[in-house]
C-alpha cells in the first residue's frame, strides 16, 4: 500500500500553501482598515459625499453663471445652542462670498461643538472651496454667548464644464452640530 | 503527530471511532460533510419557519400576528400599544434573523461544508481534506455561531424592543446608535465566529485541491464541482476578512468609542455601505458558485455526454468571481456616487451576463441531443436554470442605475434575489442532495416522493416569489410589515406560495424517513454511464477511508 504523503498535516508543502493563504486574509483584514484612510482621502480629493474642498485663495475668475446657495443646520440633540444659518445667497460663480452662522449658548456654561458638513447635490463636493470656515476647528462659546461663525467660500469656475452639473442652479451647505 | 505519522502505515491511529467521539471528535470529511448537511437541514426549518411568519403577517394588509407573537414570546399585555411596537420590531427582527440564516447558516454550510466536505476529496481522488483537524474546527465554529444569532433574539436592540431589526446589511447608524442594545453585540459576534469558520474551511479546501489531486489530475482535468469550489474558497478568503474588518468597527463604534462610522468622530456611515458590499456582492457569488459545478455534473449525468465547452464553463465560474469583486457599488446607485462611477458599475454589472451566459449557454449545450432521462436530481438541475436566468434576467434590468432608482429597496429586489438564491442555491442543493444521496447514504431514495418533491416545490415558490416582481413594480417597499390595500391581491397570493412550498418540504422529509425505512441498497454508481467522476467508483456509501492506494487518472 502506498504511503500517503500528502493526507498529513506535517506536509510541508500543505503548510506553505497554508500560511500563504493566512497571510492573504491578514492582507485583507488590514485593506479593510486601510480602506478608512483612504475613503477619507478619496472624498477630499474628488469631492465623493459632497465632501467640500479647502482652498487657499480664489484665482481663477468670475463666470456668468448664477447659483443660489442655501445654508442649513442641524443641531445635536444633546448640545444645548441654537444656530441661525446664513441666508441664501444667489451670486455669479467663481465670486468670493462670506456668510455667517449665528451661535447661541443657551446655558450658563462654555459648551464646544464640532461641525461635520457637506453639500448637496453630493457632485458639487468637488467644486465648493471653503477659503474659511468655523468647521476647520472646535468652536467654545462662553456661558450664553451669541458668536458669528464666518464662512468664506467660492465656487470653482470648473464646475461649469461638468455636464453632470448642467441643471444644477441651487446647492445646499449644510452642517451637523455636534456635541464635543 | 509524530505518533500518528508513524501509525500510518499500520492504520491504528485511523480507528473507525464509536459513538458521540466520530462525530464531536471527527476530522473525517465524510462524517463532518453529514453534520454540515444535518446542521444546515436545522437551519434551514428555523430560517424557513422565521419567514413563513412574515408571509402569515403579510397574507393581508394590517398588522394581525406580530403583537400577539411579541405577547407570548416576550410577555408584553395581550393587544397593548407595546404588544403593537414589539411586534412591529419583531417583524423586522425576523427579517434580519431570516436573511443571516439563510446566508451563513443553510447555503453555505450546504454547499461548501456539506457537499464539498463530501465530494471534493472524493472527486480529485484525494483520501482526506489536508487539513482534517481544522475541519473539525470549521464545523464546529458553526453552532455557537448560530446559538449567539438565535440568542441576539431574546436580548434588548433598540430601547425596549428585543432582538436586531436592521436587516442582514446592518447598515450603522440603525446598527451603532440606532441599537444600543446587547442584541447586535450578538449577532455581530455570531458574523466574526461564521467568518472564522468559512475562513479556515476555505484555507483547507484550496490547500487540498492544489496538494492532493490524484496523480495525472491536471487541474485542467479537474471535475467541474471542484473547480467551482476552488474559485468560492479565494472569494471567501478575499471577501470575508472585510466583512470582519467593517463589523469590527462597528463593535468597537458601539462599545469602544471608535467613529468608523460616526459623522461627528470624522467617520462616515457610507463607509460601511462599501465594505459591507465589497464582502457582500462576493458573497452571493459564493453561495451560487457552487451550485453552478453541481448542475453541471448532473445535466452532463442525465443526458449522458460530457460538459460542452469543460475549459469555456472552467474560466466563466473565473471570470464571474473576477468580476464579482469590481461591481458592488451597484447595491448603492442611490448612495449619492457620481453618474460617470454609476456608468461605470452598471458596464461592470451587464459584464457579468457575458460568463454567466456563456454558462447558460454550455449546460443546454449538453442536454442538446443528448439521451436525457428526466430523474429527480435532472429536474432539480433544470428547475435550476430555469430559474436562474430568470433571476439574472431581473439582474440586468437592476443593473440599470436609472430603473433601480425606482426599483431600489422594493419587492422587486427581493424577488430577484429569492429567484437567484431562494430558487436557484436552493435548488442547486436539493438537486444534490438527491443526485449524491445514494452515494452518501448507501440508499436509494424514492423516485415518486422526490419528482413530488420537486414539483410542489417549484410550484410553491414560484408562487411566492414571481407576484412579487407586480409588487415591486407597483412600488411596494420591502421591510415593512404593513402596506395599502392596493397590494392585498398579489401577497395573499405570495402566503399561498409559502404554504404550497411548505407542502413540498413535507415531500422531501417523507422520502428521507422513506429511504431509511426501506433501505434499498444503492448501486456503486445507480445513474450509468453519464457519471463518470471519481466518487462513482467508490461502494455506495463509500468506506470510511478511501483511495488509500491512489486512483490513477488518464
Amino acid at each position: 500500500m502506498a504511503h500517503i504523503d500528502t493526507h498529513n498535516s506535517e506536509n510541508r508543502s500543505n503548510k506553505r500553501i497554508a500560511y500563504g493563504l493566512v497571510l492573504l486574509v491578514a492582507l485583507m483584514i488590514g485593506m479593510s482598515y486601510a480602506a478608512v484612510p483612504l475613503y477619507q482621502l478619496f472624498c477630499q480629493v474628488t469631492g465623493y459625499g459632497g465632501t467640500t474642498q479647502r482652498a487657499e485663495d480664489s484665482a481663477v475668475g468670475i463666470i456668468d453663471r448664477e447659483m443660489m446657495v442655501r445654508f442649513a443646520a442641524q443641531v445635536d440633540p444633546d448640545l444645548p445652542v441654537k444656530i441661525v444659518p446664513a441666508a441664501t445667497q444667489v451670486d455669479k460663480v467663481g465670486k468670493k462670498i462670506t456668510v455667517n452662522y449665528r451661535a447661541t449658548n443657551l446655558t450658563d456654561a462654555p459648551v464646544s461643538t464640532t461641525a461635520s458638513f457637506n453639500v448637496a447635490p453630493a457632485s458639487m463636493g468637488a467644486y465648493f472651496n471653503k477659503i474659511e470656515c468655523f468647521c476647520f476647528t472646535e468652536q467654545t462659546l462662553a456661558p450664553n454667548e451669541t458668536v458669528e461663525m464666518p464662512v468664506l467660500y467660492y465656487l470653482d469656475p470648473e464646475l461649469d464644464l461638468n455636464d453632470e452639473l448642467d441643471t444644477i442652479r441651487e446647492i445646499t451647505l449644510f452642517y451637523a452640530f455636534h456635541a464635543s | 503527530m509524530a505518533n500518528a505519522t508513524a501509525a500510518q502505515n499500520s492504520h491504528d491511529a485511523h480507528d473507525h471511532p464509536t459513538g458521540w467521539k466520530r462525530y464531536v471528535y471527527s476530522t473525517n470529511h465524510k462524517d463532518i460533510g453529514t453534520m454540515y448537511l444535518i446542521f444546515a437541514i436545522i437551519a434551514g426549518i428555523i430560517g424557513g419557519a422565521l419567514s413563513g411568519f412574515m408571509r402569515w403577517e403579510l397574507a393581508e394588509p394590517g398588522i394581525q400576528i406580530f403583537p400577539g407573537l411579541a405577547s407570548m414570546v416576550y410577555g408584553h399585555e395581550w393587544q397593548s400599544a407595546v404588544a403593537l411596537d414589539a411586534g412591529k420590531h419583531m417583524y423586522n427582527v425576523f427579517t434580519t434573523a431570516h436573511g443571516l440564516i439563510m446566508v451563513f447558516f443553510v447555503v453555505m454550510p450546504a454547499l461548501i461544508g456539506g457537499y464539498s466536505n463530501w465530494f471534493v476529496p472524493l472527486m480529485i481522488g484525494a483520501p482526506d481534506m489536508a487539513f482534517p483537524r481544522m475541519n473539525n474546527i470549521s464545523f464546529w465554529l458553526l453552532p455557537p455561531a448560530f446559538i449567539l444569532l438565535l440568542m441576539s433574539m431574546f436580548f434588548e436592540g433598540p430601547p425596549g424592543g428585543m432582538g436586531t431589526g436592521g436587516g442582514w446589511t446592518i447598515y450603522p447608524p440603525l446598527s451603532t446608535s440606532g441599537q444600543p442594545g446587547p442584541a447586535m453585540d450578538f449577532a455581530i459576534l455570531s458574523l466574526h465566529v461564521a467568518g472564522a469558520s468559512s475562513i479556515l474551511g476555505a484555507i483547507n479546501f484550496i490547500t487540498t485541491i492544489f496538494n492532493m489531486r490524484a496523480p495525472g489530475m491536471t487541474l485542467h482535468k479537474m471535475p467541474l464541482f471542484a473547480w467551482s469550489i476552488l474559485v468560492t474558497a479565494f472569494l471567501l478568503l478575499l471577501s470575508l476578512p472585510v466583512l470582519a474588518g467593517a463589523i469590527t468597527m462597528l463593535l468597537t463604534d458601539r462599545n469602544f468609542g471608535t467613529t468608523f462610522f460616526e459623522p461627528s468622530g470624522g467617520g462616515d456611515p457610507i463607509l460601511f455601505q462599501h465594505l459591507f458590499w465589497f464582502f457582500g456582492h462576493p458573497e452571493v457569488y459564493i453561495m451560487i458558485l457552487p451550485g453552478f459545478g453541481i448542475v453541471s455534473h448532473i445535466v452532463s449525468t442525465f443526458s449522458r455526454k460530457p460538459v460542452f465547452g469543460y475549459l469555456a464553463m472552467v474560466y466563466a465560474m473565473v471570470a464571474i468571481g473576477f468580476v464579482g469583486f469590481i461591481v458592488w457599488a451597484h447595491h448603492m446607485y442611490t448612495t449619492g456616487i457620481s453618474l460617470d462611477t454609476q456608468r461605470y458599475f452598471v458596464f461592470a454589472t451587464m459584464v457579468i451576463a457575458v460568463p454567466t451566459g456563456v454558462k447558460i449557454f454550455s449546460w443546454i449545450a449538453t442536454m442538446w441531443g443528448g439521451s436525457i432521462e428526466f430523474r429527480t436530481p435532472m429536474l432539480w438541475a433544470i428547475g435550476f436554470i430555469f430559474l436562474f436566468t430568470v433571476g439574472g434576467v431581473t439582474g440586468v434590468v437592476l443593473a440599470n442605475a436609472g430603473a433601480d432608482r425606482s426599483l431600489h429597496d422594493t419587492y422587486y429586489v427581493v424577488a430577484h434575489f429569492h429567484y437567484v438564491l431562494s430558487l436557484g442555491a436552493v435548488f442547486a442543493i436539493f438537486a444534490a442532495w438527491y443526485y449524491w444521496y445514494p452515494k452518501m447514504f448507501g440508499y436509494m431514495y424514492n423516485e415518486t416522493l422526490g419528482q413530488l418533491h420537486f414539483w410542489v416545490m417549484f410550484i410553491g415558490v414560484n408562487l411566492i416569489f414571481f407576484p412579487q416582481h407586480f409588487l415591486g413594480l407597483n412600488g411596494m417597499p420591502r421591510r415593512y410589515i404593513d402596506y395599502p390595500e392596493a397590494f392585498a391581491l398579489w401577497n395573499m397570493v405570495s402566503s399561498i406560495g409559502y404554504l404550497i412550498m411548505a407542502l413540498g418540504l413535507v415531500f422531501f422529509f417523507a422520502s428521507i424517513i422513506e429511504s431509511l425505512m426501506k433501505k434499498r441498497k444503492a448501486a456503486d454508481n445507480p445513474w450509468g454511464e453519464g457519471a463518470t467522476t471519481l466518487e462513482w467508483t467508490l461502494p455506495s456509501p463509500p468506506p470510511f477511508h478511501q483511495f488509500e492506494t491512489l486512483p490513477k487518472v488518464k
